[in-house]
């Protein structure tokens, strides 16, 4: 602040004692723009919206209000998104599960898988004369009449033979031919499926026990809880047959 | 230089009592505070050109906070209280960075 060019010492100090009044008015007015200012950073830093004014808060409220609408239809959208992607993904793992457990059983009906469980272990020993294919057809059409599931033909030699569909018996000089494999007695025959009722079954009166011994021949019948068929059938593709809808 | 020091007292009074606003001064305070700045770079500005003058610096000071304060209360009073204050901060800013502008000639000769 520039003082004042005054000559007289007389109108100087007047001057300055003018001076300093104002100077002290001018301080307290810079004391209180000082105050005001911190004051008024402060209160802004604190919260803007108390010292909003009316109509600004009721427009802020209206974006709001607008902006929690918009979210809310989003969180609808996402959530029946959600809900769609999640039920898909469970009918896919459902189907999924059920094609695979479905295919399993086919392929232990078609011979295509090998399986395991309880069942009957045959040994059938020939005598004097060779037995006959239709014994062994008839010991398994009994074995199926009670309920095998999944049946192998075999001999020591390690041929085996998965019994399917289409399997088909026939004699041969040394032995019998089971889907062109030519085995030779002593036959081993695994079937899984209930064993009390197979072996009921087999030994029937006038069965396939009675008709193995007066042919000749031997037949012993071992239950067991626990049997392996691992002998397994080509999967032939139908040539002719399709799929009907 | 004595107002320089009281400036820094009463920032610091208002930062140690950290008095709350009233509600009715809410609106009013910060254009005030901008009109009492304009004010002081005038002032400052006018220091510098050597034609500082303490009435009218009091006076443009007092006059200046007052006449924000009822423009923007007249502003309220007839519903267009945020659209005026903005106007006032947009002139008051103007003014200010003029000052300042003239004050940067002063003092970098630039």
């Amino acid at each position: 602040m520039k003082l004042p060019a005054v000559a007289s010492p007389r109108s100087f100090s007047a001057g300055l004692r003018r001076q300093g009044r104002a100077g002290l008015l001018i301080a307290v007015l810079l004391a209180l723009l000082g105050f005001a200012l911190a004051v008024q950073v402060r209160s802004n830093e604190a919260s803007a919206l108390p010292a909003a004014r009316q109509e600004d808060l009721v427009r802020i409220l209206d974006d709001l209000s607008a902006r929690e609408t918009r979210l809310r239809a989003e969180i609808n959208e996402l959530q029946v998104a959600q809900a769609k992607i999640s039920a898909s993904g469970n009918g896919t793992d459902a189907a999924l599960q059920e094609a695979r457990q479905r295919t399993a059983d086919l392929g232990v009906l078609a011979g295509t898988v090998p399986a395991h469980g309880p069942g009957l272990s045959l040994t059938l020993t020939e005598g004097n004369r060779h037995v006959a294919a239709e014994v062994l057809l008839d010991a398994l059409e009994e074995l199926r009449g009670a309920g095998a599931e999944a049946v192998q033909f075999g001999d020591n030699s390690g041929r085996r033979v998965r019994v399917g569909a289409s399997t088909w018996f026939g004699d041969t000089d040394s032995g019998v031919a089971v889907d062109g494999a030519h085995l030779k007695a002593p036959y081993l025959i695994i079937a899984i499926g209930d064993p009390a009722t197979m072996a009921a079954a087999l030994n029937i009166p006038g069965g396939v026990t009675d008709t193995v011994r007066q042919a000749g021949a031997g037949l012993r019948i071992d239950q067991s809880r626990l049997l392996v068929v691992s002998a397994l059938r080509p999967l032939q593709a139908p040539q002719y047959a399709r799929p009907a809808k | 230089m004595i107002a320089a020091v009281a400036l820094v007292v009463g920032l610091v009074l208002g930062v140690i009592l950290r008095p709350t606003v009233p509600i009715w001064l809410q609106p009013y305070l910060p254009i005030m505070v901008v009109a009492a700045l304009d004010a002081v770079f005038g002032g400052l500005r006018a220091s510098l050109d050597g034609i500082f003058d303490d009435k009218v610096f009091v006076i443009s000071f007092v006059s200046n906070v007052a006449v924000a304060a009822i423009i923007v209360f007249l502003g309220d009073q007839l519903g267009v209280g945020g659209q005026l204050s903005t106007g006032v901060v947009v002139v008051l800013g103007i003014r200010i960075f003029g000052n300042v502008a003239a004050i940067r000639r002063h003092v970098f000769r630039a």
